[in-house]
């Protein structure tokens, strides 16, 4: 035990000496946050759309001013024939394009359901999948405002994407991609980093030949950046919550804890990486393109995983990341507690436990 | 009794040998030296012994543990100093001893009294980071985290590598102290004239020890007379040396020529010498130094650096 | 004056309070080989990073080759060569890539760079493995390379930092050789060694102490001074008396 502290209290001062990293350790998810919650906002602006409205009745009319008003969009025109609106795709008039089928209103009063075609220009799919979410937030507010009128559940046809952000921030939908992030920065390359720093610097070659098991290196090693990205969290979660508003919605404890078993994953990725890495560049650029890349990209925290080609939807899976963020948003916008995301908490904890025993057997005893 | 004992070890990197058949033994609280330039294998060596590197083949031992099957007893009782600088350079004198004090369970202030003698010069810069040494004081830093832990052999590879005459003086001062202390010692260097300080010494070169003897018991070995000649200009004295037939080697040595002479006797050197318009010729014979039997030695085994 | 290639006077650099190099004054002749000594820390380095012209003296005036080295460092590096143990050559270049490479930097025309390469080849007996990676060399080779490299460019002067450390006795002497030679061509050979053989094979020698030089003159000079036997008691003396 006393070893395991003199390597802590070592670890923190190689820390603290290196003011430059601490500082951008520490000041990094602050910025991120606040970069993303303010300058990168994915929100709708004056998107053009067009219409084409086979029933012209009054559902159809109130539906299209309810879009036409919300403010993301601007009508570039009306459609008389289907053709028409191809071409106005191709002439880049529009980007998204609402069809209404004939005898609408009538088919709600009679059916209680009714369909709309919403068509988009998927060769931007971000923006395609927000126009489609955003439009479809709009007519479902409509149809449930409809129906408390009624007294009749109605029902229209379209994919209801944002059903938990009401209010469509985008901040909230970033704020756990970058924690999963920042967590995976810190704990996987900084601990990758770290370790390969020993052996580039030939320290490693004296704790090999003292008495230390590699499980108290390893220990020793990971346990003041395993505080470092609690600190973290409670950064990134502090400013979210008072700048942004994001809500809490579930248990503040059971968020920390799987915050936790995210860093751990994190840190036995880190560990595996510095075990295969000779030194700090290789260890620095394997993390950078084997975990920083597919968090970014696959995770579903820029992209959404289900417009994912087949393939990386399956890669997807093995990415850490994407089950965390499933699990934070899970917590802090539905609310749901832990009988929700058990599966996916398992399935961290596996990952876990397979990461460390490997990278333990593959800590090499010897140069 | 042997602390160390080495048999037959061989060891090859792809496809260049880093060791061939080495053996040899260490007596307990000896010193012993590993004399060699830098390639010769020295580290190889090292590592293998500090149990952090694996042979191909032999067998090598250390207070009678193996080197491959107890290594883990093997790692309580040495210490090693790699012949890398390898502390913490961000931390200071003091944290770096701490730290190293309890890896090994143990804290400065039990073991003071073995590495008094060396604290005391470092004492003053105790604070100061161990980067911002010179390379004097961090050897003495590192050999003081070696010996934190009051191992029973010390294994320093190449100590002295880059340090000043006087400071190399000051550090092998230290070792005789702990040598008395029944500490065994085993120490590299390329310095050849540190073998004297040596109780034992081996003669290293790629990859296989030449010889393994007492400095006295190799000087002896020199199998032929040495002469030592100057005159006023060196350099043409070098290269007539060199192209009048007479001499076997001619080798500059500080501000004399080594030379050994093709037949028993050198009469006719001064002549020739003199003919050439040499002035202020000196001849005299000398006994060797390591150096002249290092040079041999590499002659007989074939082993120059060129060709 | 023009046969000193190296003059420096009152050459001053500090450190916050720490002065490095305490008003030192020299000057190395064309040809001569000149030896700077001192312990570590004793300020060696920053005196040859000075002259090298990668950093700026306090105070004090120095020329190399003719160019001031506060005004002409670009002049400088074009006309001096460096080698030190630490950094000789691209380990992961040929042998022939790393002459020719160095050749350009110096913008050496590249037909002459071309002649010059093949010549310096033969000369060492590098033929068989002028394809090969620089580290696949032993160590003693890369350093008589090295310093064929560093001179390869230069008329003028050449600064080595223990150029020797850890190589055989027998390549050792060689690269001695490979300096007398290169002297005997008019090259001028600044040079630090902690062998102190090496001293006696220096013309002149300075020993540096705390900042300062502290003696010079030719190796049988300080020997006299001193009414010691070799350079190695100089050294223990001058240095010890610091303590």
């Amino acid at each position: 035990m006393k070893k395991f502290w003199g390597f802590v209290i070592k670890e923190c001062l190689h820390l603290l000496r290196d003011y430059r990293t601490m500082i951008i350790l520490v000041g990094m998810p602050i910025a991120q946050v606040i970069l993303f919650g303010f300058a990168i906002r994915n929100e709708l602006d004056s998107l053009r759309i067009g219409i084409l409205d086979n029933s012209r009745d009054n559902v159809t009319t109130e539906i299209t001013s309810k879009l036409l008003s919300s403010g993301y969009f601007i009508l570039d025109g009306y459609f008389n024939r289907h053709e028409e609106i191809e071409a106005a795709f191709e002439g880049g008039r529009i980007k998204e394009a609402v069809v209404f089928g004939s005898s609408f209103a009538e088919d709600i009063l009679r059916d209680n359901r009714a369909d709309i075609q919403i068509i988009t220009d998927a060769s931007e799919p971000n923006m395609a999948n927000l126009a489609l979410s955003y439009t479809s937030g709009i007519i479902q507010n409509y149809a449930a405002s409809l129906s408390e009128e009624q007294q009749i559940p109605l029902s229209i046809g379209t994919e209801v994407k944002m059903l938990y952000n009401e209010e469509m921030k985008s901040v909230f939908m970033f704020v756990p991609g970058i924690m999963a992030l920042i967590l995976m920065l810190i704990s996987a390359m900084m601990t990758s980093i770290t370790i390969a720093r020993e052996k580039e610097l030939g320290t490693l070659e004296v704790l090999l030949a003292s008495p230390l098991k590699p499980l108290q290196i390893i220990l020793g090693k990971v346990a003041p950046y395993l505080l470092l990205s609690m600190i973290n969290v409670a950064f990134i979660l502090i400013v979210s919550t008072t700048v942004f508003g994001m809500p809490i919605r579930g248990s503040l404890l059971l968020l920390v804890a799987e915050c936790a078993l995210f860093i751990m994953t994190a840190l036995s990725l880190g560990i595996l990486i510095s075990a295969i890495s000779n030194s700090m560049q290789v260890a620095m650029a394997i993390s950078l393109v084997g975990l920083m890349l597919p968090t970014v990209l696959l995770s579903g925290f820029i992209f959404p995983v289900e417009n994912m080609p087949y393939a990386l939807q399956v890669f997807s899976h093995i990415l850490p990341a994407k089950w965390f963020l499933i699990i934070i948003k899970n917590i802090m916008l539905k609310g749901t507690g832990f009988a929700y995301i058990w599966k996916e908490t398992g399935i961290l904890l596996f990952m876990t436990a397979v990461l460390l025993t490997v990278s333990i057997k593959k800590f090499k005893i010897r140069l | 009794m042997n602390s160390i004992e080495v048999k037959n070890i061989c060891k090859s990197y792809k496809d260049t040998k880093a060791l061939e058949d080495i053996s040899f033994e260490v007596k307990k609280g000896e010193i012993f030296g590993l004399i060699g330039p830098d390639g010769a294998g020295k580290t190889t060596l090292f590592r293998i012994l500090t149990t952090l590197l694996l042979k191909d083949s032999g067998s090598a031992g250390v207070e009678g543990f193996d080197v491959e099957k107890d290594y883990k007893a093997i790692r309580r009782i040495i210490g090693y100093m790699p012949g890398r600088f390898s502390l913490y350079q961000d931390l200071s004198v003091e944290e770096n001893l701490n730290f190293f004090a309890t890896v090994f369970d143990t804290t400065v202030k039990a073991n003071y009294e073995l590495i008094k003698d060396i604290y005391v010069q470092l004492e003053p810069f105790k604070t100061r980071r161990a980067g911002k040494l010179s390379g004097g004081m961090k050897q003495k830093l590192a050999l003081c985290c070696a010996l934190i832990h009051q191992p029973e052999i010390l294994f320093l590879d190449e100590p002295t590598t880059g340090v000043d005459p006087v400071s190399r003086k000051e550090f092998w001062e230290m070792l005789k102290k702990l040598k008395d202390k029944g500490i065994t010692i085993l120490v590299s260097t390329p310095y050849m004239d540190e073998a004297f300080l040596c109780d034992r010494i081996a003669l290293i070169q790629s990859g296989r020890i030449m010889d393994i003897n007492t400095l006295e018991g190799i000087i002896l070995k020199f199998p032929k007379k040495l002469y030592a000649i100057k005159s006023d200009n060196m350099y043409k004295l070098n290269s007539d040396l060199k192209e009048c037939g007479m001499c076997d080697t001619v080798y500059i040595f500080g501000e004399y020529l080594h030379l050994t002479p093709k037949s028993s006797e050198c009469s006719g050197l001064e002549d020739y010498l003199s003919e050439k318009g040499h002035t202020g010729i000196e001849i005299s014979q000398i006994k060797a130094t390591v150096e002249d039997c290092f040079m041999d030695l590499m002659s007989r085994h074939g082993s120059t650096n060129n060709e | 004056m023009n046969d000193l290639i190296i003059n420096t006077e009152n050459l001053t650099k500090k450190f916050g309070n720490f002065t490095a190099c305490d008003n030192i004054s020299f000057n190395v002749k064309k040809g001569e080989i000149f030896g700077f000594l001192g312990a570590n820390g004793a300020g060696k380095t920053t005196a040859i990073r000075m002259l090298c012209g990668l950093s700026q003296p306090t105070s004090g005036h120095a020329t190399i080759a003719g160019y001031d080295i506060y005004k002409d460092t670009e002049k400088i590096k074009l006309n001096i060569g460096y080698m030190s143990q630490k950094f000789s050559l691209y380990e992961d270049l040929t042998v022939k890539e790393n002459i020719e490479f160095y050749g350009g930097i110096y913008r050496l025309p590249s037909k002459e760079i071309r002649e010059r390469s093949k010549k310096l080849i033969g000369e060492l007996g590098l033929e068989s493995v002028q394809n090969k990676l620089i580290g696949s060399l032993p160590l003693g080779w890369k350093q008589k390379l090295a310093f064929s490299v560093a001179v390869f460019h230069t008329q003028k002067v050449v600064f080595l930092d223990e150029p020797t450390g850890g190589v055989d006795p027998v390549t050792r002497r060689q690269f001695w050789e490979l300096i007398y030679k290169a002297a005997d061509e008019g090259i001028s050979v600044f040079v630090t060694t902690h062998y102190m053989d090496e001293a006696e094979y220096c013309g002149r020698i300075s020993m540096m102490v705390d900042g300062r030089i502290a003696a010079m003159g030719t190796p049988k000079e300080l020997k006299g001074s001193f009414n010691v036997g070799s350079m190695y008691d100089v050294f223990l003396h001058l240095a010890r008396g610091t303590k």
